[in-house]
């Protein structure tokens, strides 16, 4: 399950980590992926089928860069993606892309949250959350939702959510954590940072 | 005989306080015969951007007609204007795409940011930029305009001052250049918008 606040001063994305086994080196494995410098994306879904949007996305937004020497907008990153997975819905000898990715930047029109379905549909959300029981994680967002919260309650919600549907006991080791505020870097927090948070969420 | 000079033409672009000017000759001509004297080379891209190119006439057209698409499909994709430097930057990759068969042209650009801070541009015909913190120049006349420019320029103009500046440095250079004249255009771009005038100068 991943989910994604959007606060006033900056957006979270969260997602929960779980491998297959014990023996899985699960420090190799990133779910949040840097996009541009102020972008990120998480998913829920098939990781193959992400990292191809990753590749594609990013391949992207260093086009544009080096068009205009501007850091490609959210909402334009957002756009290409969703272009993307449109075609694979209407071209020949392709299936459409297994994954529903949630997309988190902060540009000149403040912070942003997008959710980019299957089908191509982007959706710029407040709040939401994608995968495994996301219908109860949207209701308890609903209810803890409003428009001026900050990111640091927007961070404990997440992480109140994320438990919600966690199966076994939820540690910085088996969730991915990341933020972009108003200094436009997109960065994934360290395992130090979210046990802070988690400790403050106990 | 170099193609950038079949037509002629002068281009400068000078930065003011809080204020950017660009200014140009109105000659456009065969080699030495005049065939016209209303011939515009500065361009508005957008409310706050102009460009001005010197160099081969079709082109010089071709490229404002390009520059106008890429800016239209940014603005009705990205819902906003372009800025000053992604601009001078897209021009700067247009150019280099055909840096094997080139547009024969000399861009300046002249804009204000959002906030009012002041821009220019130039570059050569296969887009190596120079971002100055005073004038630009282009066109056939380019070694006069860079020796009237250096001499009279002062930073911090006035938008009246820059005015006045622009109109004696840009008389003097092409009243010494046989292909470039016939009569002048200057544009002051502030926050409060575009003044632009004509200047009466010498017909020869």
């Amino acid at each position: 399950m991943s989910l994604g606040i959007r606060a006033t001063n900056g957006v979270v994305i969260a997602t929960e980590k779980k491998v297959s086994s014990v023996l899985v080196d699960d420090s190799e494995y990133e779910k949040i992926q840097l996009i541009t410098p102020s972008t990120g994306f998480v998913y829920a879904g098939m990781g193959p089928d992400f990292r191809v949007l990753v590749r594609n996305a990013r391949k992207s937004a260093q086009k544009y860069f080096l068009r205009y020497r501007e850091v490609q907008p959210v909402s334009q990153v957002v756009r290409e993606s969703a272009l993307v997975m449109q075609e694979y819905t209407q071209s020949g000898g392709v299936r459409p892309f297994g994954v529903s990715c949630l997309a988190a930047g902060y540009d000149d029109d403040g912070p942003q949250l997008y959710q980019i379905d299957p089908s191509g549909a982007a959706f710029g959300w407040k709040a939401t959350a994608i995968g495994k029981n996301y219908i109860n994680a949207k209701n308890f967002l609903e209810r803890r939702y409003n428009d001026e919260v900050e990111l640091d309650d927007a961070i404990h919600i997440a992480l109140l959510t994320l438990r919600e549907s966690f199966e076994g006991e939820m540690t910085e080791k088996n969730i991915e954590v990341a933020v972009v505020t108003s200094d436009r870097v997109f960065r994934v927090l360290s395992p130090g940072e979210v046990r802070d948070y988690l400790d403050e969420a106990t | 005989m170099s193609i950038l000079h079949y037509n002629g033409g002068a281009i400068m672009a000078m930065k003011g306080k809080d204020c950017v000017g660009i200014c140009s000759d109105l000659r456009l001509g065969i080699q030495t015969q005049t065939v016209a004297t209303n011939f515009k080379k500065i361009f508005p891209i957008t409310d706050r951007i102009m460009i001005g190119m010197a160099g081969l006439a079709t082109d010089v057209l071709t490229l404002d007609q390009l520059l106008k698409f890429n800016c239209n499909m940014y603005k009705l994709r990205e819902n906003r204007d372009m800025k000053p430097e992604a601009f001078a930057a897209l021009v700067s990759t247009l150019l280099y795409e055909k840096r094997f068969s080139p547009w024969f042209i000399e861009p300046v650009i002249a804009g204000l940011s959002e906030d009012g801070v002041p821009f220019i541009s130039g570059m050569d015909l296969i887009g190596a930029p120079e971002v100055p913190d005073s004038f630009i120049t282009a066109g056939t006349c380019t070694p006069n305009l860079n020796g009237v420019c250096e001499s009279f320029y002062e930073k911090d103009l006035e938008p009246e001052q820059l005015f006045q500046v622009m109109s004696q440095c840009l008389l003097a250079a092409v009243d010494r250049d046989a292909l470039s004249g016939w009569g002048a255009e200057v544009h002051i771009i502030t926050t409060e918008g575009v003044h632009t005038r004509q200047i009466k100068c010498r017909q020869d």
